[in-house]
């Protein structure tokens, strides 16, 4: 093999382990037009840029607030189980288990914008209006006592608020802080005197329960005759458009109650098979006081119980867990209905 | 290297004492010594005599059912719900370094989304010359590459920064995948795009978010996204699956899996991040004086023994032990790994399965003769730019307790000498 050849090996062997060449422009894809580009470039940025034209107070806010995010985040912005509060916490931040709220932690305002207006509520995401998004915005600002109920968030005066943290973060400091004692050879031998057993997971006993493998087996067949009964009661009583329809306003009950196989407790119970059942009645669910008496007085959720609760929850039963504010119209309610009823078993 | 190694090979004596005294009980010793023939040997089994499944018998192969208990495990405390969650990969019971797609760690924010390749768009638009948008189609046209990263999320080992808490490497550690990406590189998209309209690149952004509701927006400065950045459509050699972004997602190799957006929709070329919900009420670590560090996108180096660990306990009694484990960095390539047996007293250097390469997983093992007394079990990485990886208390000294994110403590199993295996700290 002569030397060119070798070296002609050589760059072959050195491209086939190589990344692509780059390129020429390959003219690939197409223009993004105006009206695109407005439909997904959202994002509003800590300066403001970005904020559309709108406004909003907690007053306003504070009803918005109920009927599309106190399900979750509680009817104070406080959270309900897991989910996020979004106020409290203010001098937390340097104690044990701080509390990290958009009142205590957040640094920009804009962040609350850009997340609400784009992402919440969770399961019906971008249904809200610039207006509504102020208002909101608005209603968490007063939750976390920084502005008053009438002050009139707006694109022209959002930059006026400071949130408390807004100086409270420093850019990663870790190479100063932390690489320059971490590194160099270690100790191998001798490293420390005694190595004793300080704590225990298995005190605090918190692991998930190793779950046997699930054999999968096929149902027990129905006996015919309940089969037939069933199909009876299904067909007299449901209406599939309507029942779609109500699929739809589920939505908004999604993040807290979960229908159907595999359906779990959340912050909400299991509504499968809830048309015609005893109240109060799900394994599992911890349930409020009066709930639990109103189990006890035999309550069953009939379709005219249901429609008179999802009316207005709070008003219905007083002191229910339920933080949902109500379904307005009574169509949204009659599909919501229909829906759950399809969920029999 | 080599020294540990001859010096921790078990002689072949000392494998004969250790079945000697492991007695009858111990299946795999006691066979050795066995009084009567074994009847899987010496009588036809049913799948000596008869005919196996036909070819087609599963169009798409999962594991046998002997393997079913090797599947991602949640902490249904940890989240409010589990759409917007995370479970965690069996690396207990995983040996190599690829992880599979099946059983890969989940992170949603709003759900795992159904997204078609048809009706998958890419976005690109901001300070770029021609704002674009690309179909799944036109980036299967750009010249690929393959990579194999880990993902790591940045809350991985999180739940163990007060105390010992979660027992198993599946839950402290199991917040990691490794796999093998195909995809074309961020700068190609950039390029393509055309970058002359942003100026100065040194002082730029790029701002990447996602299809489904939650968005996952986050901001990469321009100098990552130049450099390594891929936008990814296959993974081990198949298409994504679906919980991992399907059909294409970025990959930032060795930062935080929060910026790893999945189902990714739109790069914008900006003068400044955006500052959203993921890189400020989240993923920024608040120190024990109340300030947060943010933008603390590198995961330093880290390691954790696999096996033997609280969810793969010692079954074979004393004699010949295969200790192994992972070890990881996100600021370059590992290249030690050493072993405590006795909580930190005294370490040996472990056995790299392969070299470590660059924001990959490397396998280690320690192959040892287990005397059966009771081991409280360490690694420790290091890596390529001279970080060791810190103690629990070397890192609370630094931080707090408070930081949820970066935890990449030294992490021990208390293994007693029955072989079980408990999640301690140790003084």
């Amino acid at each position: 093999m002569s030397k060119f050849l070798k070296s002609a090996a050589v760059i072959a062997a050195i491209s086939m382990i190589s990344g692509p060449a780059m390129a020429e422009k390959l003219g690939l894809g197409r223009v993004a037009l105006p009206e695109e580009i407005a439909a997904w470039d959202g994002e509003i940025q800590p300066n403001g840029i970005g904020l559309p034209i709108g406004s909003g107070d907690a007053l306003v806010g504070e009803e918005i607030f109920a009927d599309q995010c106190a399900a979750c985040h509680g009817d104070f912005a406080e959270g309900i189980d897991n989910w996020p509060k979004l106020a409290g916490g203010a001098d937390t931040l340097d104690r044990d288990d701080p509390l990290k709220t958009v009142g205590s932690y957040w640094p920009h305002l804009s962040t609350a914008f850009d997340y609400i207006k784009r992402s919440m509520p969770y399961g019906n995401a971008g249904t809200l209006s610039d207006d509504e998004v102020y208002a909101i915005v608005a209603y968490i600002l007063y939750s976390n006592d920084l502005i008053e109920d009438d002050y009139v968030l707006s694109n022209e005066t959002f930059l006026d608020v400071e949130l408390p943290n807004a100086k409270g973060f420093i850019v990663d400091n870790r190479a100063e802080a932390e690489y320059a004692i971490w590194s160099g050879e270690p100790c191998m031998e001798d490293c420390k005197d005694d190595a004793k057993v300080t704590m225990r997971a298995m005190v605090l006993d918190v692991t998930p329960e190793e779950e046997k493998p699930e054999v999968v087996e096929t149902a027990a067949p129905v006996t015919e005759a309940a089969a037939e009964v069933v199909e009876e009661v299904a067909v007299a009583a449901f209406d599939p458009a309507l029942a779609e329809a109500g699929k739809k306003v589920f939505k908004k009950c999604k993040s807290c109650h979960q229908l159907g196989d595999g359906a779990k407790n959340r912050s909400g119970p299991i509504l499968t098979a809830v048309v015609g059942k005893a109240a109060g009645a799900v394994d599992g669910f911890k349930y409020s006081k009066p709930m639990k008496a109103a189990a006890g007085d035999g309550l069953i959720w009939t379709a005219a119980e249901l429609d008179a609760f999802l009316k207005k929850p709070k008003a219905y039963m007083k002191g229910t867990k339920m933080g949902f504010s109500g379904l307005k119209k009574e169509e949204d309610r009659v599909a919501i209905i229909e829906y759950l009823k399809s969920f029999g078993e | 290297m080599s020294k540990n190694n001859t010096g921790n090979s078990p002689s072949r004596r000392a494998f004969m004492r250790g079945a000697a005294a492991a007695g009858a009980g111990a299946l795999s010793v006691g066979a050795a010594k066995a009084q009567t023939a074994d009847p899987l040997i010496t009588e036809i089994q049913p799948w000596a005599q008869e005919l196996g499944d036909g070819v087609d018998a599963v169009r798409y192969g999962l594991p046998i059912e002997y393997e079913s208990d090797v599947v991602r495990r949640n902490v249904e405390w940890l989240t409010a719900d589990n759409i917007s969650s995370i479970n965690f990969t069996p690396i207990h019971a995983l040996d190599g370094t690829i992880t599979p797609q099946g059983c890969a760690f989940e992170r949603h924010h709003s759900g795992a989304i159904d997204l078609k390749k048809d009706d998958y768009r890419l976005m690109i638009n901001g300070l770029v010359d021609t704002p674009l948008v690309l179909s799944y189609a036109d980036l299967e046209r750009f010249p690929r590459e393959n990579h194999v990263y880990f993902c790591e999320c940045a809350a991985n080992t999180g739940m163990e920064w007060a105390g010992a808490q979660l027992n198993g490497a599946q839950f402290t550690h199991g917040m990691i995948h490794n796999m093998e990406y195909t995809g074309v590189s961020l700068r190609t998209l950039l390029e393509e795009a055309g970058l002359d309209m942003a100026g100065d690149l040194k002082d730029k952004w790029v701002f990447v978010e996602g299809a489904d509701a939650s968005s996952n927006g986050r901001s990469i400065p321009m100098e990552k996204a130049l450099d390594d950045v891929l936008v990814a459509f296959k993974a081990n050699g198949e298409a994504l699956r679906k919980e991992h972004g399907y059909p294409v997602r970025l990959v930032v190799p060795g930062w935080e899996g929060n910026m790893w957006v999945k189902w990714i929709r739109r790069i914008e070329v900006m003068d400044g991040p955006v500052e959203s919900r993921e890189e400020t009420s989240k993923y920024t670590d608040t120190l024990e004086n109340g300030v947060s560090r943010k933008w603390t996108w590198a995961m330093d180096a880290k390691s954790v023994v696999t096996s033997p660990s609280p969810q793969a306990p010692i079954k074979h009694g004393k004699g010949p032990l295969v200790i192994t484990g992972l070890a990881w960095t996100g600021r370059g390539a590992i290249t030690r790994v050493d072993v405590s047996k006795d909580g930190g007293k005294t370490w040996e250097t472990a056995r790299l399965a392969k070299p470590g390469e660059k924001m990959a997983l490397t396998r280690f093992y320690l192959d040892t003769d287990w005397d059966g007394s009771e081991m409280m079990l360490q690694s420790r990485a290091m890596d390529d730019t001279g970080y060791v990886q810190p103690t629990k208390a070397q890192l609370r000294e630094v931080r707090g307790l408070n930081s949820i994110y970066h935890n990449n403590c030294i992490q021990t199993w208390l293994v007693r000498s029955n072989g079980e295996a408990e999640n301690v700290e140790v003084s």
